[in-house]
């Protein structure tokens, strides 16, 4: 290559004040193979593109360097013009004497000679580069959905009304998630249920949705555009082709008193059950932790204790011997919407980071419960008939006090982030109460009233200044049971007095977290999370609802504390992304990807072990006749991203990343 | 193993009792105390509210002397002593801009390498060879074990127990036959060293300490420090007069039930030496244990 | 006293205008001497909740730390909340946001005390000197002594009069000192602590 250009971009002043450009493009005019040098002020904008392309043709360059901010921000349109301009766009690379020189020196003279450098190392490093063409890859043109909440629900129909399948996957025995279990929802203070029903039983019945209640994915295998994805449909005991709804054997079955994980504990439910009348499938599931006859056999029993169940069912669906199944789906992207658990406050805690409150008891005092369940008890589907009693002695409670940022914001307990909904839900739950309890009192403890949304702030004033709750500005620092209250010892640093509160109840807005499991999950995706477990997005401003493994995409909180609004709108964006991914049969991916040399690798498969994306694989040799002939590495163009861990571990130097090859650095480097 | 004995200024004199009764239960359960030659005060509350180094230093003397000695753990019983002790190593071990600055002035050949444990921690650790002594189990008697302040917090400094959830005590008294109440205010303040200074807001936090352990049902209240004891025992008089219900309630060492317990006399637990009479629980401690109640234990 | 009238003139007059440059403001100097981060303290009032003293206070916690934030060295050097403060530790252990109240407490009292400050409460600051001076004289406190020092600083003479005798005869007040061989080891301790305190 020897007829390479050089522009030299002053960025307004911000490469300019510091970089005598002028000076840095004589500089590399003289650089052998350089066949033209200049500068401009602002190299992308449209007559800076024109004086690229028209050198292109002038000069017949077939290299072009332009010394400019970082590749991040502008590589891409400089290599659109040099392909305009008729050359590889390969052949264009940039020397950022932005980021990495003038913003970062206050010298002239040494900043100057500082972007000569940085531009003469890319000059010798372009000296060495070959056109590449774009991969093309075929697209699988379905969906999976990990989450059946109302996130992946948005996401399922989004994507399906889009006019491709999808794989549904949820792993309690209904969708609708937490959505389902919630009373009213702000600021709107609609039925939750009552809006989010119609969405399950339109996920139920679409004609290209695919839904697998009661499963979790197993594995993960493949690429964007051609995952492989392995599902464990877990045993429900019960024959879903047989089984009509009706609702018998519930009735029938003799263990009525096990924890409802609907009624977030506050409710029973049999252990053969669907969690709630709505859910969706309608089809039952048989607790096997609780249930007579699987205990008996566990201890091996000679007779089955109970078949009370299968007695009364008379469509024979009943299958007390079914085993869990595992399916594979092939698709082409796949959405994660997991959501979220909520924090507790209790001396155990999965992780090591996070503890329990002890200062409120390790949630052993009666009455002191979540916003969950508060939930329940306000939902006329709930326990109580949305009926606030509390629930040691079902009295109704006359002096409620709520109290925010359990966890959240607390970096002692080990969570440092805002919750983000607690705000919201703690003033929706005081104008419940008070709508439902005469003459009771409400009363917040707050740190900040987070309201930003539409109708959000209007909503807590309308709590406050509408429905009596009594908002007081400061942390609870203890709480005790004293006979039939709770002590509750907070300071409201407004008026700087002390607030002792015997409170009949108290509702922890406690942390929102993400599902236990999602770091499995996670790993099994080659998604990376944050350090409490939240899927981290590609980009937090400009690609929020991407991850860094192409094809996966991530929606609701899974990934941060999110309210339901956000959730669908993030659905929304998935379900935009993938639709525009199956727009075509193929996909075209940028060439810059690993390449194994197969006749110097000695298969040692080092690459395979540190390969973060699992892009490297076992590939057989063989001769004409197809005997083995050596086993060597492979790159799945697919699936690579590009990182070049391989290339830095070879043992035998046989692995190249196409656009970074050993040659084009070392060229660069020698160039100092 | 030996165990380095920092008695402390308090232990030296006006609760005395609370060596005597530390040192017989010492030497029943086979632990082998050593004092500390030499040691000085650890500045208490005088020195770490007016001067910070100091507060640092005074200890880290005594620390150094237990290096001097040998020894690789320390009690301090004073739960105010333990405090300061134990605060310096922890500081001096994250801070070591601080540690130099203390070695400078201390001018001896100093690691920070002792262990420092409070009396609760000593006591719950040897559970297995106390109950082994425990002739006369102080069977229906229920204690209220107060912990106050500085057995356990700060966490960062403390960390031999649950700051808000401790057990330790609970399970020593336990060992000793005696049963502990759940109560409300065993991490309260009992106004610490303002005993002097400050009599009005000592009355006022002991009122409120005393009261919760007799409605627990308490019949004694058992301590680990020497400031809640005079708090809660040279000041009940005082407290007594402000309360609705008459109020007697006899505060003891954790050493000295422990010391009924294994049926060591009241004169060597010093227990004579209470304002509040400690009579009835002594009553308790006098009948001994059947062989088969025993086992029981 | 002098001194103190004119600064208390020079807090109202300049109430609002004491955010100088960040360097030199009163919330970098406590920092620079204590070692904490004033900002790291979000007035969420825990620390004022679970206070034992706060009922005694004028200024309760998270106040002081405030005017610590606000760089209002006067208001919160004339007031004597934070000699009520025990210690107790309760605030440190509970601060979600990982502070330390009760050491930021101590290192004001330490600088209210190197800048003559005379906002301790007579008792309190009686008994903290006479509590040192027998560290200094003997090694260990004499609680005679100490009583007997205290009360002549303070003059709260005849408090607790009544029971004295009830600790005598207890065996709980000793006449006489023990000093300790190492006291000059002490005084070498206090003397470069004083010193270093002075820099």
């Amino acid at each position: 290559m020897s007829r390479i250009g050089v522009f030299v971009c002053h960025c307004g002043e911000n490469i300019g004040r510091t970089v005598d450009c002028a000076a840095v493009a004589q500089a590399c005019g003289e650089l052998p193979g350089v066949v033209h040098s200049i500068d401009y002020k602002y190299m992308c904008s449209d007559p800076g593109q024109a004086l690229v392309k028209q050198a292109v043709a002038e000069h017949k360059l077939d290299g072009v360097v332009v010394a400019a901010c970082s590749p991040h921000m502008h590589e891409k349109t400089f290599r659109k013009t040099v392909a305009n301009a008729g050359i590889n766009r390969f052949l264009c690379e940039m020397a950022n004497v932005r980021e990495h020189c003038s913003w970062i020196h206050e010298d002239r003279e040494e900043a100057t000679q500082k972007a000569i450098d940085l531009t003469r190392f890319i000059v010798e490093k372009i000296k060495h580069n070959v056109p590449l063409e774009p991969i093309k890859i075929p697209v699988t043109r379905r969906a999976l959905v990990i989450g059946g909440g109302i996130a992946g629900i948005q996401a399922a129909l989004d994507i399906a009304d889009g006019g491709c399948e999808v794989v549904l996957v949820e792993k309690e025995p209904s969708i609708g998630g937490h959505m389902s279990q919630l009373s009213e929802t702000f600021p709107t203070l609609d039925c939750s249920q009552c809006i989010l029903t119609p969405r399950m039983v339109e996920v139920y019945q679409h004609p290209r949705i695919k839904l697998m209640a009661y499963a979790e994915v197993d594995k993960v295998e493949g690429y964007i555009g051609n995952f492989t994805v392995t599902v464990r449909q877990k045993a429900r005991g019960v024959n879903a082709s047989l089984c009509n709804g009706c609702g018998e054997c519930q009735k029938v079955c003799p263990n009525k008193k096990i924890a409802s994980e609907f009624d977030a504990g506050l409710g029973k439910r049999p252990a053969i059950y669907v969690p709630f009348p709505q859910a969706v499938p309608n089809i039952p599931v048989i607790d096997r932790a609780n249930c007579a006859l699987y205990k008996g056999r566990a201890r091996n029993a000679k007779k089955d204790a109970c078949k009370k169940c299968e007695e009364v069912c008379g469509r024979k669906a009943i299958d007390f011997d079914q085993q869990d199944t595992f399916l594979t789906e092939k698709v082409g992207a796949i959405v994660v919407a997991t959501g979220y658990q909520l924090y507790n406050i209790k001396k155990e805690q999965d992780k090591e980071a996070i503890s329990g409150y002890g200062e409120y008891g390790y949630g052993t005092i009666p009455d002191v419960i979540d916003g969950l369940q508060f939930e329940r008890l306000a939902s006329a589907s709930g326990p109580t008939g949305g009926k606030i009693l509390r629930p040691s002695d079902g009295k109704e409670p006359k002096t409620v006090v709520f109290l925010q940022c359990i966890g959240s914001r607390d970096p002692a307990k080990g969570i440092d982030y805002c919750s983000k909904i607690c705000c919201m839900y703690i003033a929706k739950h005081t104008m419940l109460y008070h709508h439902k309890v005469h003459g009771g009192q409400a009363i917040v403890f707050f740190m900040d009233i987070r309201a930003g949304g539409k109708g959000y702030d209007e909503f807590t004033r309308r709590a406050i200044e509408e429905n009596d709750a009594l908002y007081v500005r400061g942390r609870v620092s203890k709480m005790y049971r004293d006979g039939d209250v709770i002590k509750v010892l907070g300071f409201d640093t407004l008026s700087g007095e002390p607030m002792h509160i015997d409170a009949d109840m108290v509702v922890l807005a406690t942390a929102m977290r993400p599902q236990p499991g999602i770091e499995s999950l996670a790993q099994k995706l080659s998604v990376s999370y944050d350090r409490f477990g939240f899927i981290n997005e590609a980009h937090p401003k400009l690609r929020p609802v991407e991850t860094n493994t192409a094809g996966v995409y991530v929606a609701g909180a899974c990934q941060a504390p999110r309210d339901i609004p956000d959730a669908v709108a993030m659905a929304s964006a998935t379900a935009s992304k993938i639709l525009g991914l199956f727009s075509a049969s193929e996909l075209e991916r940028e060439p810059l990807v690993a390449q194994v040399d197969q006749g110097t690798c000695a298969g040692c498969f080092h690459c395979v072990r540190v390969c973060p994306y699992g892009a490297v694989e076992h590939f057989e040799v063989k001769d004409r006749k197809g005997n083995l002939i050596k086993t060597v590495a492979q790159v799945n163009k697919g699936v690579c991203q590009g990182c070049g861990t391989c290339q830095a571990n070879c043992p035998s130097k046989s692995v190249e990343l196409q656009g970074f090859t050993d040659q084009q650095i070392f060229a660069a480097i020698n160039a100092f | 193993m030996k165990i380095g004995y920092f008695p402390g200024c308090s232990l030296d004199f006006s609760a005395k009792e609370f060596d005597t009764s530390l040192q017989a239960v010492a030497t029943s359960a086979g632990m082998e105390l050593e004092e500390i030659k030499d040691w000085a005060c650890c500045g208490a509350t005088s020195g770490h509210a007016t001067n910070h180094l100091l507060s640092i230093a005074l200890p880290a003397r005594t620390l150094a002397l237990a290096e001097e000695q040998e020894l690789e753990r320390v009690v301090a019983p004073c739960a105010a002593c333990y405090s300061r002790l134990a605060t310096a190593r922890h500081e001096m071990a994250e801070d070591k801009k601080l540690f130099s600055k203390v070695t400078g002035i201390l001018k001896r050949d100093f690691t920070n390498s002792v262990q420092v444990m409070n009396i609760a921690e000593l006591l719950r650790d040897n559970l297995p060879a106390i109950k082994e002594k425990v002739t006369h189990p102080l069977k229906d008697l229920k204690v209220a074990c107060y912990y106050g302040c500085l057995l356990v917090r700060p966490p960062k400094v403390t960390g031999f127990d649950d700051t808000e959830d401790p057990s330790s005590m609970e399970e020593v008294c336990r060992a000793a036959g005696a049963t502990p109440v759940k109560w409300n205010k065993r991490l309260d303040c009992c106004g610490g060293g303002f005993s002097l200074s400050r009599t009005g807001s000592v009355i006022r936090l002991g009122k409120e300490i005393l009261e919760d352990a007799q409605a627990a049902g308490a019949q004694a209240v058992v301590v680990a420090c020497p400031m809640c004891h005079s708090n809660l025992d040279l000041r009940q008089k005082a407290i007594a007069e402000q309360t609705a219900k008459p109020l007697e309630m006899p505060i003891l060492f954790i050493t000295q039930l422990v010391g009924l317990a294994m049926g060591i006399s009241e004169q060597i637990l010093g227990l004579n030496r209470h304002f509040v009479s400690a009579q009835p629980i002594i009553a308790k401690a006098t009948v001994k244990a059947l062989p088969a109640a025993r086992e029981e234990a | 006293m002098e001194k103190e009238t004119a600064s208390g003139e020079s807090e109202n007059t300049s109430a609002s205008a004491h955010h100088g440059h960040a360097e030199e403001s009163f919330r970098s100097e406590v920092r620079q001497a204590i070692g904490l981060n004033p900002a790291k303290c979000y007035q969420c009032g825990k620390c004022s909740a679970g206070c034992p003293m706060a009922s005694e206070m004028t200024l309760m916690p998270h106040e002081m730390i405030r005017l610590v934030q606000l760089d209002r060295r006067d208001r919160l050097m004339q007031d004597e909340s934070m000699w009520l403060c025990l210690t107790c530790e309760t605030c440190t252990a509970r601060c979600p946001n990982g502070f330390d109240p009760a050491r930021m407490l101590d290192g004001l009292r330490e600088m209210s005390l190197r800048a003559h400050g005379e906002n301790a409460p007579r008792r309190i600051q009686a008994f903290h000197s006479s509590f040192l001076d027998q560290i200094r004289s003997h090694g260990r406190v004499f609680e005679f002594g100490l009583v007997f020092a205290y009360k002549m600083r303070s003059g709260a003479l005849f408090d607790d009069v009544l029971n004295a005798p009830g600790m005598y005869f207890r065996g709980k007040l000793k006449l006489t000192p023990h000093t300790i061989d190492g006291v000059d080891d002490v005084r070498r301790i206090f003397d470069a602590c004083m010193a270093e305190e002075e820099r």
